[in-house]
C-alpha cells in the first residue's frame, strides 16, 4: 500500500467506497500508520489528489490562500505531473492535516502555512512527485490491463496511450490503479520542455465564486447556534479594566454576556490574547457592535504611558548619535580604518514608521469548544500554530482539533499571528459550550495589530579616489522584531529588522552592521516582505544619493558594485546571485529607458533588491505638481526562477507595486501617550483607483531556475525608487516614511 | 447569530412574493418588509440593523463584506434601486419600498458582463473587496456605459492587495462588451 518517497513523508494510495483513486502523503513510519480507508471519502478531500471515475480529477490545495495565488499555482504542480487536462481539474481546498507520528507532530499534506514565499520552493518537488507517482499508477495499471510492458507507454491529457493507438481514461484506470502497488523509486519527472500546464498564464481556481460572492472567507462562517464575540480591547498599550459599567450594555437587546477578559501580563510571552477587553457576547453582530457601543469602560494605562512617536524618534536618534557598539550583526574587514582614510564620505539617516497589516477581511475566527473535541474555521496564515494554540489553552489533544480553512481576505503577516484564535477560544470557554464568532471591527485591527517594527538606520559610506565604494556601515536603531515569542527570546534581536547578508554584503571589503534595539511597548510582527521593505529603503536611497554625490550612473554604481556573475553567501548558502539581480536592474533601466533625458518636471528613479530568492527591480518616472505626486509610468521587471503562473506573478508584482506605493507614500502608525493613535481608514489611508499608476508594467525574466514564490518580491525595491524619481524631479531627497508628508515639509 | 432561532444557512424566503412592497407593516407584526434580489422577505428584529449584518447575520448572503463600518472602504457596496450604496451604514429601517440588489442577485441566466469581465482579466487576488468593487462598476455603467479613465477612477472602493489595474481592464472590457 505504501512506499517510503521521502525520508519525511509517506505515499498513500488508496481507493474510496466508490472506486475513485486517492493519491496522499502521511507523515511518520508506514508500518505504524492506520490503514486510510474509505473515511478519506468525508467531504474534505483527504488526500491530493482523487479520480473518479469518470475521469474527473480533484486536486487538493493545502496551503492558506491569502492572496498570493497558491491555491492555483500548488494544484498546477501536481496537474502537471498528473498529465491531464488543466480544465478538467477541480480544485478543493485541504483542512489542516495535523497528524501524530512517532516522530511528534506532523501534518500529512506538508507546509501549510503562508510566509516567506515559501510555498513554491517547498512545493516544488513535493507535490510533483505526488503527480507524477499518480500518474505512474496509472500507467501501470493499463500495462496490466493490456498486458504490455508500463516502459512503452505514455500518457497524455488524461489518458494511457499504447505504442499501437490504443487509449485508456484514468477514470477508466482507478480501480486498477487503486490495488497496485506504489512504485518504489520516486518515479522520474517531466523534462521542463515537455510542461503544459507550468509556464502557462492560469486564471484563479476560485475567479468564478468570487465574482459571484460564493467564495468563502473566514468571516463567512457561521454555525448553528453560535454567539457572536466583539471585544472592547485596552487602547493603552499593556493596560488593564479599571471599572467596568456594562448595565446599558446588558440592555441591548440579543445581548447575552459582558465579561472581562485578561491581557498577557507585560515582557511575559505571548500566548493568548493580546490585549485586556470587555468582551460582548450577543445573538447577531449588529446587536454586539450596539452593546459594545454601551459599555463604560475606564481603564487603567499600562507601563508604556510615556511612549510616544517622538521620545522613539528621539531615543533611536540618540542611540546611533553615542557612536557606541550595538549587537554586532556582521563585520567584514576593518570600516574605522577604510572610512578614516577615505578621500570621500557620505552618511545618512532614513526613518521608518511602524505599519498596520490592514487586511481587507479583518481578524476574526469562529470556534466551537466541546469536552473532547474543538472546531477552527478562519482565514489564517499559520493553521499550525492556530492548532497548538487552542490545545494549550484547552488541553484538548491536537489531534481532536479540527482546523477548515477558507481563503483569507489579505494576510500581508497579520495571520501568522493567532492572537484572535486565542481570543475566540477563551471567549467560548465561557460561552456554555456554544460555538462563538470573534468579530474584529477595523478599529480594533488598527489598534490592536502586531506593527512592522520603527526604526531609523544610519548608513555611512567611503569612496576611493576612483569613486569605488570601500567601506560600508550600517546601523539600525528599533523597535526589535522579536515581540513575547514563547521559546525564542534567545534568537539575535536583530531578527527582522536588518539582515546580515543583504546587499551590499560581500560586495565592500570593509563593512559594519549592527543593531541598536529600542525599547517599545508596541505588538511587533511581520509585514510582507518584512526585514526587506524595512531597510532596502534605506540601502537603495543610500546608494542614490552617493551616485548622484559622485556624479555617476545611478544603475552603473550597482552595476559595478554587483560585479561578475557569481552566488554569495546568503543564510549560510550561496544564494545570491549578483548576475540575476544586475539582470533585473537592467531589464529595468531599459524599460523605463534609464538613458533617455526627462523634461518637463519628470524624473526616473530605480531600485533593486533580492527577497525570499527572488529578484526584482523597481522604475518610476514621476513629476510633483503642486501637492500631488504624479506617477506617469511604473516599471517592475522581477526573476524568481521558472515561473510556475505567469498571471499570478504578474498579478503579485503589480500588486505588491501598489502596495508599496501606497504604504510608501501615506501609511504610518503612530503612537502617543502609550495609545495608537490610528482608528480607521480615513487616518490609515490606502490608495485608492484614482491614486494608483493606470499600469504596472510587469517584465518577468524567462528562467530556467528553481522558482521562487512571488507575494513578498515585488515590494521592497518599490519605496526606494520613488523616492530616487522624486529626487530626480525635484531634487528633493525624501529620508522619512510615509514620504507624501515629509515631501510636502521639504517641498 | 439570526433574530430569530433556527434560520437555515438558505435565505428566508416568504411564502407568498409581495407584488408591490406595501407602504407600512402591520403594527402587530412589527415586521419590516424588504426586497433583496427580487424576492420578499420580513425583518422582525432592530429596524437600526445595518443591512450589511442583515445580509450576512440573517439571510446568510456573505457575499457583501464588512471593511470598515463607516461606509468607506466600500467592501460592502450593494445596489440600492441601482445605485451604489456602502450597506454597513444603511439601516434597513430606509430600505423598505426599495430594491436591493447584492452580488448574489446581480447575475442574470448568465453573468454579468462584468462578473465576466472580471474573470477573464483575473482580478482577484485575495478577492475579499471584488464583490463591492463590481457592484460599484455595476452603478458605474449603468449611467455612463463608456467611462472614461477618470470616470472609472471616481470608484473609490479600496483593494488591498492593489488590483486596481486589472479593475479597469475588466471594467473597460465590460463596457466593449456591452456595446457589441
Amino acid at each position: 500500500m505504501k512506499t517510503n518517497l521521502s525520508r519525511r513523508r509517506f505515499l498513500i494510495v488508496s481507493a474510496t467506497a466508490s472506486g475513485a483513486l486517492l493519491v496522499g502523503w502521511r507523515g511518520g513510519r508506514a508500518q505504524d500508520l492506520p490503514y486510510l480507508g474509505a473515511r478519506e471519502e468525508a467531504q474534505a478531500l483527504g488526500a491530493f489528489i482523487r479520480i473518479e471515475k469518470d475521469g474527473d480529477v480533484i486536486i487538493g490545495a493545502r496551503a492558506t490562500e491569502i492572496g498570493q495565488g497558491v491555491k492555483t499555482s500548488l494544484p498546477m504542480l501536481i496537474a502537471e505531473e498528473l498529465d491531464v487536462d488543466w480544465n478538467r481539474v477541480r480544485v478543493e481546498q485541504l483542512p489542516y492535516g495535523y497528524v501524530d507520528t512517532d516522530k511528534g507532530p506532523s501534518n500529512k499534506y506538508g507546509d501549510q502555512g503562508a510566509g516567506g514565499s515559501d510555498n513554491i520552493p517547498s512545493a516544488w518537488m513535493e507535490l510533483r512527485r505526488a503527480g507524477a507517482t499518480a500518474r505512474a499508477l496509472l500507467v501501470q495499471a493499463a500495462a496490466k490491463k493490456w498486458d504490455v510492458a508500463a516502459g512503452g507507454l505514455r500518457t497524455a491529457s488524461g489518458f494511457v496511450i499504447a505504442p499501437d493507438g490504443r487509449r485508456l481514461g484514468y477514470g477508466e484506470l482507478v480501480e486498477t490503479a487503486a490495488a497496485l502497488d506504489p512504485p518504489k523509486e520516486p518515479p522520474a519527472l517531466k523534462n521542463p520542455d515537455q510542461f503544459r500546464i507550468i509556464g502557462k498564464p492560469t486564471k484563479t481556481v476560485d475567479a468564478a465564486d468570487i465574482v459571484t460572492g460564493r467564495a468563502q472567507f473566514g468571516i463567512d462562517a457561521y454555525l448553528a447556534e453560535a454567539l457572536v464575540a466583539v471585544i472592547q480591547r485596552c487602547p493603552h498599550l499593556d493596560g488593564s479594566v479599571d471599572k467596568l459599567d456594562d448595565a446599558e450594555a446588558r440592555k441591548v437587546p440579543g445581548v447575552t454576556d459582558v465579561f472581562v477578559m485578561p491581557g498577557p501580563k507585560p515582557d511575559e510571552p505571548f500566548d493568548g490574547a493580546l490585549a485586556a477587553g470587555v468582551v460582548v457576547l450577543a445573538e447577531n453582530t449588529w446587536a454586539a457592535l450596539k452593546g459594545r457601543e454601551k459599555l463604560k469602560v475606564e481603564w487603567k494605562p499600562g507601563p508604556w504611558s510615556a511612549e510616544s512617536s517622538a521620545a522613539l524618534a528621539a531615543k533611536a536618534n540618540e542611540l546611533l548619535d553615542k557612536n557606541a557598539d550595538g549587537i554586532r550583526v556582521r563585520t567584514d574587514g576593518d570600516f574605522a580604518k577604510a572610512y578614516k582614510g577615505a578621500p570621500t564620505k557620505f552618511e545618512a539617516r532614513y526613518e521608518m514608521p511602524f505599519l498596520a497589516h490592514a487586511t481587507m477581511e479583518p481578524p476574526g475566527a469562529l470556534v466551537h469548544i466541546e469536552k473532547d473535541k474543538a472546531l477552527l474555521i478562519a482565514s489564517m496564515q499559520q493553521p499550525g500554530g492556530a492548532s497548538q494554540m487552542i490545545s494549550t489553552l484547552t488541553g484538548i489533544p491536537r489531534n481532536a482539533i479540527e482546523i477548515r480553512l477558507t481563503r483569507a481576505g489579505g494576510g500581508f503577516g497579520r495571520r501568522l499571528q493567532n492572537d484572535f484564535v486565542a481570543e475566540a477560544v477563551l471567549i467560548a470557554k465561557a460561552a456554555n459550550g456554544k460555538p462563538v464568532k470573534l468579530i474584529w471591527t477595523r478599529d480594533d485591527d488598527l489598534q490592536h495589530d502586531f506593527y512592522r517594527p520603527y526604526g531609523i538606520h544610519a548608513l555611512s559610506a567611503a569612496l576611493d579616489r576612483k569613486k569605488k565604494i570601500v567601506a560600508w556601515s550600517h546601523r539600525c536603531a528599533a523597535t526589535p522584531r522579536p515581540y513575547r515569542d514563547r521559546g525564542k527570546l534567545g534568537r539575535p534581536l536583530y531578527i527582522g529588522t536588518i539582515e546580515p547578508d543583504d546587499f551590499p554584503a560581500g560586495l565592500v571589503a570593509n563593512l559594519d552592521k549592527s543593531f541598536f534595539p529600542v525599547t517599545s511597548g508596541m505588538p511587533r510582527g511581520w509585514w510582507r516582505g518584512p526585514i526587506h521593505t524595512f531597510h532596502a529603503f534605506a540601502v537603495q536611497s543610500f546608494i542614490d544619493e552617493i551616485a548622484i554625490a559622485t556624479k555617476q550612473d545611478a544603475v552603473q554604481l550597482r552595476l559595478d558594485l554587483l560585479g561578475s556573475p557569481r552566488k554569495l553567501t546568503y543564510e549560510g548558502e550561496a544564494r545570491f546571485d549578483t548576475g540575476r539581480l544586475a539582470g533585473v536592474l537592467q531589464l529595468a533601466a531599459d524599460k523605463i529607458g534609464w538613458k533617455e533625458k526627462r523634461s518637463d518636471g519628470h524624473g526616473i528613479g530605480i531600485a533593486c533588491h533580492f527577497t525570499f530568492g527572488g529578484y526584482c527591480a523597481h522604475a518610476f518616472e514621476v513629476s510633483v505638481e503642486g501637492k500631488d505626486l504624479r506617477i506617469h509610468r511604473a516599471v517592475c521587471a522581477v526573476d524568481v526562477g521558472r515561473p510556475v503562473n505567469p498571471l499570478g506573478i504578474e498579478a503579485q508584482m503589480m500588486g505588491g507595486t501598489i502596495d508599496g506605493i501606497s504604504t510608501a507614500l501615506n501609511l504610518a502608525i503612530t503612537v502617543k501617550d502609550g495609545q495608537v493613535q490610528q482608528h480607521n481608514f480615513p487616518d490609515y489611508p490606502l490608495l485608492r483607483m484614482a491614486q494608483a499608476p493606470q499600469n504596472v508594467e510587469v517584465h518577468i525574466v524567462e528562467s530556467g531556475e528553481e522558482p521562487s514564490g512571488a507575494g513578498e518580491i515585488g515590494i521592497p525595491s518599490v519605496a526606494p525608487a520613488l523616492a530616487n524619481a522624486i529626487y530626480a524631479a525635484t531634487t528633493v531627497r525624501v529620508r522619512k516614511l510615509p514620504m507624501m508628508p515629509e515631501l510636502l515639509r521639504l517641498l | 447569530m439570526p433574530d430569530k432561532p433556527a434560520v437555515s444557512a438558505k435565505p428566508v424566503r416568504h411564502a407568498k412574493p409581495i407584488p408591490n412592497p406595501p407602504v407600512a407593516a402591520s403594527a402587530s407584526e412589527k415586521t419590516l418588509p424588504l426586497r433583496i434580489n427580487g424576492k420578499a422577505f420580513f425583518h422582525n428584529g432592530d429596524p437600526d440593523m445595518p443591512l450589511l449584518w442583515y445580509l450576512r447575520d440573517v439571510l446568510r448572503l456573505t457575499g457583501t463584506k464588512f471593511g470598515c463600518g463607516i461606509g468607506y472602504c466600500g467592501a460592502c457596496t450593494v445596489l440600492v434601486d441601482g445605485k451604489a450604496q456602502r450597506a454597513c451604514v444603511t439601516p434597513v429601517r430606509a430600505l423598505s419600498g426599495h430594491e436591493v440588489t447584492t452580488i448574489e442577485g446581480l447575475a442574470g441566466a448568465e453573468l454579468h458582463p462584468l462578473q465576466q469581465a472580471w474573470i477573464d482579466e483575473d482580478v482577484a487576488q485575495c478577492g475579499y473587496c471584488q464583490a463591492g468593487q463590481i457592484m460599484a462598476a455595476a452603478d458605474l455603467l449603468r449611467t455612463n456605459p463608456h467611462p472614461s479613465d477618470d470616470d472609472i477612477g471616481k470608484i473609490a472602493n479600496l483593494c488591498r492587495c492593489g488590483t486596481y489595474p486589472r479593475i479597469r481592464k475588466a471594467i473597460r472590457r465590460a463596457a466593449e462588451a456591452t456595446k457589441k
